[in-house]
């Protein structure tokens, strides 16, 4: 089996939603709760437990000339956010239950009849994806259309998508492909655009790619996503030095006191 | 600017003649919004997911703490010599322990009736599988420790040497119990527990000693290496309070917990340490201090995880 990946680009996004509204449907994921943000036309605001698909309104000023951008008017960066599928998972390092797999496709899947909602893989995401439903329970997040790619078919979001946004295809091709569509839009004037992939990190890569416009963190996508593993070490030096502090300072106290002076009450 | 009859006219006057009124309105509270760009993220919108947990958990971590440490405190007691009333009560304080921590571990999980899921692999390089497990020895162990003495104690069956052994196991999870939730809140995305990972473990086992000596104490052991490890704990305390502050954290009841479990107790158990009093009231003061250290930790992490600032590298 191939790693899959998604590519997905900012700058042939158009701000229609299909790919939130495909994406619940074929997975039957209940209504995330409505409001209005009055953040632009972002009513999704974040990923969570029931949006697995989330568009970006990146609304600010534009630079004049750039891409063809004229003055006096907002300008808007569009970009359908979803699990980016890292390389190494902090949610499937910290599933106690062995629910969180990596699949042949490569991608991060929970598997529903396995999670018991213990919430850890919550705070062990560095880009704040995977979320507890609190009405059922369970921890969920985009399966990368697990089934649908089982059955040689692309995920829900990917048919859906009417520009060509949202690509879907073999990793390494979709690496290339999003590296070449840079240096189009460099050559094109866009010369804010970038490809954003962690792979310096301890993240190692990500099989969900964005290519947009700016700085990353317009977009809320860290510079630096660590996953939290690599702190274990220094975790558990600190552990162990507890206990050892307990074993030795609980024997010294014994020890320096006597056996004497226990009387009780 | 205060508005006035003559600037009411004004705002009439320029309507009529331009179809609209070029002066801004009184700003929207919370205004500006912020924009999305380098300086403020996705609309100053959280990065990172909250912890989803309540409070049974912070209420674990007390208890499994108190009940690790007591553990370790029965067998020092046993190597010394001590009175074996103190041992027993430790042990039996070890054993209440794990008991009452179990359900609340059960009853937070999401699907409470799937917590065998937990024993279904073990995952070194997950701190909440190492707990699940250290748990079940924990439970199982101290519960063998209280049974066969108790057997001993009224059949005089020979199960000494089975009581010392699974006592001695018990104090070995119960070092995991004291210390090992330190690691599982370090060792996270959470930016005020990730920076405080070298600390947590180490604050979280003087914060289990200081509330299981401080239980002997209130159960009426006066042996003297009770308020000496009190003591112990709460000077450690003192230091860790300093090394908080340090790392910028603001957290009220954090405060409150410091105060509670270091310079009160020290205070009281140096200065009042002829008072039986005094030494009750530092008994108090450590097990509240160490009760409202693990909720406050806990609350910091959901506070922490509001604020995009630290994973966007902003500050």
């Amino acid at each position: 089996m191939t790693t899959t990946g998604f590519l997905t680009d900012s700058t042939l996004c158009i701000g229609c939603k299909a790919c939130e509204v495909a994406c619940k449907e074929w997975n039957d994921v209940p209504d995330d709760g409505f409001l209005w943000s009055g953040l632009s036309y972002d009513n999704t605001l974040t990923l969570g437990a029931s949006s697995w698909r989330h568009v970006k309104f990146v609304e600010h000023q534009p630079r004049t000339g750039c891409g063809g951008n004229a003055p006096g008017h907002s300008t808007w960066q569009f970009s359908s956010d979803v699990c980016k599928h890292c390389g190494n998972a902090g949610c499937l390092e910290a599933c106690p239950t062995g629910s969180i797999v990596r699949t042949e496709f490569g991608s991060v899947y929970v598997q529903p009849d396995v999670c018991n909602g213990c919430g850890y893989c919550v705070v062990a995401c560095p880009f704040g994806v995977i979320d507890r439903r609190p009405d059922d329970g369970r921890a969920f997040k985009c399966t990368f259309c697990y089934d649908r790619q089982k059955a040689g078919m692309e995920p829900a979001c990917a048919k859906a998508c009417p520009t060509g946004s949202i690509l879907f295809g073999d990793l390494d091709k979709l690496q290339r492909r999003g590296e070449e569509r840079v240096e189009q839009l460099h050559a094109a004037g866009m010369d804010d655009a970038s490809l954003y992939n962690p792979t310096d990190t301890s993240v190692g890569g990500i099989h969900a790619m964005f290519l947009i416009r700016g700085d990353s963190r317009a977009y809320n996508l860290p510079p630096k996503p660590e996953v939290p593993t690599t702190l274990l070490p220094r975790a558990w030096t600190a552990a162990g030095i507890g206990a050892a502090a307990m074993v030795i300072g609980s024997l010294a106290a014994f020890a320096m006191c006597g056996s004497g002076r226990s009387a009780k009450r | 600017m205060k508005a006035t009859e003559e600037r009411l006219d004004e705002l009439r006057r320029q309507a009529e003649r331009t179809g609209r009124v070029d002066a801004k309105g009184i700003r929207a509270a919370g205004a500006p919004l912020p924009e999305p760009g380098a300086e403020h993220g996705y609309y100053g919108l959280p990065l990172l997911k909250p912890p989803v947990w309540t409070w049974e958990i912070p209420l674990y971590f007390f208890v499994g703490g108190a009940a690790g440490a007591s553990a370790m405190i029965a067998v020092a007691a046993q190597v010394s010599g001590a009175d074996e009333t103190l041992v027993r009560d430790a042990r039996r304080i070890a054993a209440l322990g794990a008991v009452i921590s179990t359900p609340l571990l059960i009853s937070d999980l999401g699907r409470p009736e799937r917590f065998l899921n937990m024993l279904r692999v073990f995952k070194p390089r997950s701190p909440m599988s190492v707990g699940a497990w250290t748990l079940a020895a924990f439970g199982t162990l101290t519960g063998a420790t209280v049974l066969a003495d108790e057997l001993q104690r009224r059949t005089d069956l020979p199960l000494t040497f089975v009581s010392n052994a699974a006592g001695a196991g018990a104090a070995l999870s119960g070092l995991g119990m004291a210390t090992y939730t330190g690691v599982l809140l370090g060792a996270t995305a959470i930016p005020v527990w990730a920076e405080n990972v070298n600390m947590l473990p180490i604050h979280f086992a003087a914060s289990a000693v200081a509330s299981a000596s401080s239980l002997l104490e209130l159960c009426g052991h006066q042996h003297r290496a009770l308020p000496l490890l009190a003591s112990g704990a709460a000077a450690y305390e003192v230091y860790a309070t300093r090394e908080v502050a340090r790392s910028g954290v603001t957290s009220t009841a954090l405060k409150a917990a410091s105060l509670l479990s270091g310079p009160i107790p020290l205070a009281l158990r140096l200065l009042g340490i002829r008072s039986k009093r005094a030494r009750r009231a530092a008994a108090l003061a450590s097990l509240a201090g160490s009760l409202i250290t693990r909720f406050a930790w806990v609350e910091a992490g959901k506070v922490s995880a509001r604020d995009p600032r630290v994973p966007l590298g902003l500050m």
